[in-house]
């Protein structure tokens, strides 16, 4: 089969490799449908997740059709079409059975690596390093499920790829960024970037009662998704962000701060060059100026809500502006099964309709170009889906 | 296949420790009863255990809590409360030879293991299964080979006395028997191998049930005979035995939590040779 592998840093490539097969009792093979890039895959693509090797096989954002089930799996059949959500989980340890669903105990078979940086490890998850367990993902024609009995989760035929698939990570990561800020009506929410994550944190936001969102980037086609949800703008690159939010909150800062950029954020302010010269020289590894921004920015009292993947370390966290103000700090990977019925029933009731985030509907193939243009944010990309058969 | 046997030596000598017992003055420093007293603590903790299992209302549920902690000082000769109030009531072993109640009196496992060359391994893990499963699986001793990663089999020989054969490196192995010294079902389990075995090792195994499953708290000791085989014995337990334990025990979770361990090998990757991490 063909599959996107990463092969170094800035380098994909599309292979031809050995067809997935059912290693597990509790293994299914999904033939893929539709795949995504990811905006935690370029975090993969420009070298800042550590234990990636040549030849893996990236994607976790996958849909598709049950071709083949192992003996443990008894309720999927062939033909099911499915979404799969990227944590992978067993169901059956502590944390799954308290909905912790991206904290599964059993799931990766490489926990000794995440537990040497992170003390304890979290679900292993697909095409995403080998410290989150080595999964080959689905960038792919097609792909093995581990416990297949808990993940996959079936979606209707009446709706489309581009609806549904997104239930796989990005809508789910969204919603529960809003849902961390205790949304219970009338709130100001601040969301820091407006990539696909924030476009969905946006919009759930406005679903659970938020008021008004103020959403806060540089890209403008980004900033014109964002008023299409509703949302006031600010540019990073033009505004002084905390004066614009106080002035728009009437001196009291939002009442949540999403950070939905993590990582790899960039600015205007000494603090981003700060940031890059360390990273560059290893002194630390995630760059983490919309972090700051956003706990500067909050009310007291306030949440800071943060679905932006972070790695490793970070370096200056106002940690006496959070501790003095009183805030809340959620974050962590998405719990993903915990959402998919409600936000599949948002989707049937036109609540939401998900593909308005797609602006590149690719073959596999252009995976190496369009992994280019996603991290260039060039030609308006925003969200592209690759299309293996 | 080359098996690493050892001629059978009998010391004559008698020994009776649990496993676990430890000397003070071992860099666990944490042995605080003395040994006829750990053995009476054995003894009145599973009169007390027994005693509480038979007749069940409340003060039975206190009388079982009381016959563990007499258990567990017996077995591991660390006494909370003594620690608490800083008593150390162990005698000096260098003078002394307990008889052996329960153990195998043809081995001598604490003069073989003792003092600071033995390897001790102490780690647990939570299982989100029902305490009797959990221990009847692993009373099974034939069941460890599905999780620990050395074991090529255990069988079962008597009631009671067990042999086992584990991996060496470059197709060797070395084999022992090893006989269960200690048994409260659903509580603890502990082992020793038989004197005159290629490897002196001891192991005990307690269950105890908490808000997050049950926890499964295992001991293991080893001396590695010298030479070659010991080289073996040492390559069984790898570099870092705690970590070799560790991930025995992440194993035997996700088997009985998920009825599978978790692997990737066999999926593909466009790796065409083997490389480096990068």
């Amino acid at each position: 089969m063909k599959a996107v592998c990463w092969e170094g840093t800035n380098h994909v490539a599309v292979e031809e490799v050995p067809d997935p097969k059912i290693l597990n009792p509790r293994d299914a093979i999904v033939k893929i449908t539709s795949t995504a890039i990811c905006g935690s895959d370029l975090h993969l693509y420009d070298g800042f997740i550590p234990t990636m090797h040549s030849g893996d096989i990236l994607g976790h954002e996958f849909m598709g059709e049950i071709v083949e089930v192992g003996h443990g799996v008894s309720n999927l059949q062939k033909g099911d079409r499915v979404i799969v959500p990227f944590p992978i989980d067993c169901g059956k340890c502590f944390f799954c059975a308290h909905e912790l669903w991206a904290c599964c105990d059993n799931s990766n078979p490489n926990a000794a690596m995440a537990e040497k940086l992170y003390g304890f490890s979290a679900a292993g998850l697909f095409g995403y390093s080998h410290m989150m367990g080595g999964y080959a993902g689905g960038q792919a024609q097609y792909a093995r499920v581990p416990y297949a009995d808990v993940g996959p989760f079936k979606v209707p035929s009446r709706l489309t790829d581009a609806q549904v698939l997104f239930l796989t990570d990005i809508f789910p990561t969204g919603y529960m960024a809003a849902e961390n800020c205790d949304i219970a009506g009338g709130e100001t929410i601040a969301v820091w970037g407006c990539g696909p994550v924030g476009q969905f944190a946006i919009r759930s936001a406005l679903l659970l009662g938020a008021k008004r969102v103020i959403a806060i980037d540089t890209v403008p086609e980004r900033l014109e998704m964002a008023t299409d949800a509703g949302a006031a703008t600010l540019d990073s690159m033009e505004d002084d962000i905390f004066e614009r939010l106080r002035e728009m909150t009437g001196g009291l800062g939002p009442d949540a701060c999403i950070d939905a950029v993590g990582m790899e954020a960039h600015g205007a302010h000494a603090d981003y060059w700060y940031d890059k010269a360390k990273t560059m020289t290893f002194m630390a590894t995630d760059r983490a100026s919309s972090l700051r921004q956003a706990i500067n920015c909050c009310r007291k009292g306030g949440i800071v809500s943060i679905p932006g993947v972070y790695g490793g370390f970070i370096d200056k966290v106002p940690m006496g502006a959070a501790f003095n103000k009183g805030l809340t700090l959620k974050m962590g990977q998405t719990h993903v099964h915990r959402y998919l019925p409600r936000l599949l029933q948002h989707i049937e009731n036109g609540d939401i309709d998900p593909s308005f985030v797609v602006t590149h509907t690719v073959p596999l193939e252009d995976a190496p170009e369009m992994y280019r243009t996603f991290r260039d944010k060039k030609d308006g990309c925003i969200k592209v889906v690759m299309k293996p058969h | 296949m080359a098996v690493a046997t050892e001629k059978r030596v009998d010391t004559g000598r008698f020994s009776g420790e649990p496993f676990g017992w430890q000397e003070s003055g071992d860099r666990n420093g944490q042995v605080n009863v003395g040994r006829t007293e750990r053995w009476l603590s054995m003894i009145a903790g599973g009169a007390l255990a027994a005693l509480a299992l038979k007749r069940r209302t409340r003060a039975s549920g206190a009388a079982a809590i009381a016959g563990a902690e007499l258990i567990y000082r017996g077995a591991t000769g660390h006494c909370h409360l003594y620690q608490a109030l800083g008593v150390n009531r162990a005698e000096s072993l260098a003078f002394e030879r307990g008889t052996g109640i329960i153990a195998d009196r043809g081995s001598d496992t604490r003069r073989r293991l003792g003092g600071r060359r033995g390897i001790h391994v102490e780690e647990s893990v939570t299982i989100n299964r029902p305490i009797a499963e959990v221990y009847r699986f692993w009373r099974n001793f034939e069941n460890l080979p599905k999780f620990m990663k050395h074991l090529e089999m255990v069988a079962t020989r008597e009631e009671g006395i067990s042999h086992w054969v584990a991996k060496g490196p470059a197709g060797t192995s070395a084999e022992w028997d090893a006989r269960i010294i200690n048994e409260v079902e659903n509580q603890v389990i502990g082992w020793q191998s038989l004197d005159g075995s290629t490897i002196s090792t001891a192991g005990s195994v307690n269950f105890d049930e908490t808000e997050h499953g049950t926890m499964v708290r295992v001991r293991l000791q080893y001396n590695p005979p010298a030479g070659k085989l010991g080289s073996a014995v040492a390559w069984l337990f790898g570099e870092e035995p705690s970590q070799q334990v560790h991930e025995d025990l992440r194993r035997f979770k996700a088997l009985l939590e998920t009825g599978e361990i978790p692997t990737t090998a066999g999926q593909p990757s466009g790796r065409r040779t083997p490389g480096g991490w990068r």
